[in-house]
């Protein structure tokens, strides 16, 4: 039930501005965009797609944040581990 | 799949598991309930328990939509699904919960139109194209999926559509979590916080959780490194003697929700007075129904329902797992009378319900299980 | 032994007892390929025609007469929608039989074909349907023999159901059977799943979804006999993944030798444009239908071999190894999931996509 789906957009349709066309993967829907009023929605965006309707414009940024965040985690996982092992108390 | 794979890199899993792993206090056992039924599929789909130390526990909470319907209010949405004049539109999900007297594909067996569509806007179509039935939607779902079904009942109404009306169960959030907190049985850490529902509602409306219980919540996402992150995030907060809300699911939840989505729900719809959840029983404000400017959409108005409560079966202890209280294995009769082809009750149904999952994914020991995939 | 262990003993032990059909009416579910489907050919018609021939449950039956072994088969297609993106009804009435067949290690030579059609069913789609399964025939060098028509009133049968029935002759000294995989076999699928239930949930229109995927319809026989050539003695069986999918034909495997198979999700091959679908959806692609890939339980020491040769004939190209045989824990499937946790793979339950085949 919460399933939501990045997906992109690739298409808007002239005479319906609550459509835009979203493709997953290469699968490709008509989905409604109404929730998003108020906000810039065009081709190459990325929405978050929950039964037919976009929640949420996905935030590139954040995400790419997000992302540096974990791998940063991920780094300061291998230098402790590193610095572990070269340090001697003895 | 961009904004999903990079999400699910094994790599940093292991990094991730390991951070958590330091946080965790020597001797010191921390139990997390997820909220969503989103993440108990997700936790059990990847297998992320494994990642997890023996002294961080997951529990599954109320999150699953399906699962807290109770059974009286399903045989009213047969009942309805029954009338020949009568088109059901339904998610997948709800096709198999079983009500006092059979599920929505048994009734489909015995002859009822009863359709799974994918959008509530599917189930406008039906209407148009099907101008001499009664179509029906049977919305369910928390505030991730009510905006939706407002705005198709506003698309139906700008169309005038005539034929079309929605059996509304949409739940919220907020109501099951402060159940779950006034609950004696259960002694939680802090909370992984549902994301979809967040896109909508925000992060405000968690505030009360670390203001008047001191306990931490975390707003994750859906994928395997949101979880773990979301988890190392509580244990930080934990660690450092701080309980706030805070929010990992950054690159889609607007810290103040969506405004228009609210908007619309608000619009359509209204709190029913009080609502009876599966397991967890009558919770006061806690359900939606279709505002009386909106009746010509109600399919409550529209078609008598019996409205009778029906007792869960005597065997079925699936109140106490939507609490978190036992796990899946732990109800009497877990995986033998209550199997996904045989299901008693709601939580082995849905594919969120956390029996379900534990079922289908996790139904063996993570010792036996590693032995196998071994070298 | 702790208390969930206690548990799963149980469940264990109830998944054994033998099978009931608890139900008064026949459900889509039993039509779908899982978990109903086999309960009701197992407590149903294995209990009603009972004899050695049938008991295997192969796809095909395995028959001596006259000192040579044909193999003996029979399908019915019942798709919705008739016509889809790569096929139609008559090319898996074709196919399916002829996989079957070819699932025994047998050369596919001769189909029936029974056609029952619906009164009012245009004359122009059947002449179209016909000729899909001539040419599907003539690729296959099979011929259609015999054959049946009924027609049933307005309201029935939707349009046009097939059956085609096949019979092969195995000349090939193979034993094949799902009850013969052991521990250090090696999985294989011939190439990306799901393409065939995909394309007939998004043909049937409903969803709006629009994309490129097509059906995998193909005659499997040159497949399996490249394989068989290249490695004649290390096949232990070989299943064609239709309804149900991997997924259901792994559990059979599993189920009858009562080995483990342990499957490497990021090994599963997926047209990018499937798995997107089924993430929309929110469908398993392990449980959707194909119509032209198999999976080959084969001696782990071949399984290079084996990859080659299916790589080297034309259908085979996306061919791999996906997984593993163990011995333990017995009867069940396992998935080790791209992101490095573990989980449990079970037979498909309900039926997510009604009538696809």
């Amino acid at each position: 039930m919460c399933l939501g789906i990045p997906g992109e957009v690739v298409e808007l349709y002239p005479d319906r501005p609550d459509l835009a066309k979203v493709d997953v993967s290469g699968v490709r829907r008509a989905i409604n965009i109404g929730l998003l009023e108020g906000e810039e929605v065009g081709p190459g965006d990325w929405v978050l797609i929950h039964v037919g309707f976009a929640l949420s414009k996905i935030d590139e940024e954040e995400a790419a944040a997000a992302l540096s965040f974990l791998e940063g985690i991920g780094q300061a996982y291998d230098d402790e581990l590193a610095a572990l092992a070269e340090s001697r108390i003895d | 799949m961009r904004f999903v794979d990079e999400f699910r890199d094994a790599e940093t899993a292991r990094a991730l598991a390991a951070r958590i792993a330091s946080l965790c206090e020597p001797g010191r056992h921390y139990k997390f309930m997820e909220v969503c039924g989103g993440h108990t599929h997700t936790i059990y789909k990847h297998g992320l328990e494994d990642y997890l130390p023996e002294a961080v526990a997951l529990v599954h909470g109320p999150g699953c939509p399906v699962c807290v319907i109770p059974m009286g209010r399903l045989d009213d949405a047969i009942a309805i699904a029954e009338r020949p004049d009568v088109i059901m539109t339904t998610f997948g999900d709800m096709m198999r919960v079983p009500g006092g007297r059979g599920s929505f594909f048994d009734s489909k067996a015995n002859g009822a139109d009863i359709r799974m569509v994918y959008s509530p806007l599917d189930s406008l179509k039906i209407a148009r194209q099907n101008p001499d039935r009664q179509v029906v939607f049977m919305a369910i779902g928390f505030e991730t999926t009510a905006p939706s079904t407002a705005m198709t009942v506003l698309r139906a109404k700008a169309e005038g559509i005539e034929n079309f009306s929605i059996f509304c169960n949409h739940v919220t959030i907020i109501p099951a979590i402060k159940a779950i907190l006034d609950s004696p049985d259960l002694r939680l850490d802090g909370f992984l916080g549902p994301g979809h529902v967040s896109t909508v509602i925000g992060c405000r409306p968690y505030e009360f959780i670390p203001a008047l219980h001191g306990k931490p919540l975390v707003c994750a996402g859906f994928e395997p490194l949101d979880i773990l992150a979301s988890v190392a995030m509580l244990l930080e907060q934990l660690a450092q003697g701080r309980a706030e809300v805070e929010n990992q699911y950054t690159r889609v939840v607007p810290w103040n929700g969506n405004p228009k989505a609210l908007q619309v729900i608000n619009e359509v719809m209204e709190l029913r007075p009080y609502f009876e959840w599966r397991g967890l029983g009558f919770i006061s404000h806690s359900a939606l129904k279709v505002r009386d400017s909106y009746a010509a959409y109600d399919a409550e108005a529209r078609f008598p329902v019996p409205g009778v409560r029906v007792a869960d079966p005597k065997a079925c202890q699936c109140g106490e797992v939507l609490k978190g209280v036992i796990k899946p294995w732990e109800c009497k009769v877990f995986g033998t009378a209550c199997t996904p082809e045989t299901p008693i009750g709601t939580c082995m149904v849905s594919s969120e319900g956390a029996c379900a999952a534990y079922y289908n994914f996790g139904r063996f020991t993570r010792e036996r299980v590693r032995v196998a995939i071994g070298p | 032994m702790t208390s969930e262990q206690h548990v799963l003993q149980r469940i264990e032990a109830a998944r054994q007892r033998k099978p009931r059909i608890r139900e008064e009416r026949i459900t889509l579910s039993h039509g779908a390929g899982g978990k109903a489907t086999h309960v009701l050919v197992e407590a149903l018609f294995l209990d009603a025609f009972r004899n050695p021939l049938l008991e295997p449950l192969e796809d095909q039956a395995v028959l001596c007469v006259g000192g040579q072994r044909l193999a003996f088969t029979t399908d019915s297609y019942v798709v919705s929608p008739l016509f889809f993106p790569g096929g139609d009804i008559g090319d898996l009435a074709v196919n399916g039989t002829v996989n079957d067949l070819a699932m025994s290690g047998a050369r596919p030579l001769y189909l029936s074909c029974a056609f029952i059609l619906e009164e009012g069913f245009p004359v122009a789609d059947l002449e179209r349907i016909a000729a899909s399964m001539a040419a599907a025939a003539r690729a296959a060098g099979v011929s259609i023999v015999t054959g049946d028509t009924k027609v049933v009133q307005k309201g029935k049968a939707d349009g046009c159901y097939v059956n085609t029935a096949g019979v092969g002759v195995l000349e090939r000294p193979v034993e094949l059977g799902a009850q013969r995989c052991r521990p250090g076999d090696a999985v294989i699928v011939s190439g990306p799943i799901g393409d065939h239930g995909i394309t007939i949930m998004l043909a049937r229109g409903e969803l709006d979804i629009e994309s490129d995927v097509t059906s995998d319809t193909a005659p499997l026989h040159e497949l399996v006999g490249g394989l068989l050539d290249a490695v004649p003695d290390g096949i232990r069986a070989l299943r064609d993944a239709t309804r149900g999918g991997v997924a259901t034909i792994l559990n059979e495997m599993a189920r009858a030798s009562n080995v483990a198979v342990v499957v490497d999700e990021s090994t599963v091959p997926v047209r990018p444009e499937v798995n997107g679908a089924c993430e929309i959806l929110g469908i398993d692609p392990l449980y959707v239908a194909c119509e032209g890939r198999f999976v080959a339980v084969v001696d782990g020491a071949a399984a290079e071999t084996a990859v080659a040769a299916l790589r080297t004939v034309p259908g085979g190209e996306g061919a791999c190894v996906i997984g593993h045989v163990k011995d333990d824990p017995p009867g069940l499937v396992l998935l080790k999931t791209g992101f490095g946790g573990t989980r449990i793979v079970d037979m498909l339950v309900g039926d997510p996509l009604p009538r696809i085949c």
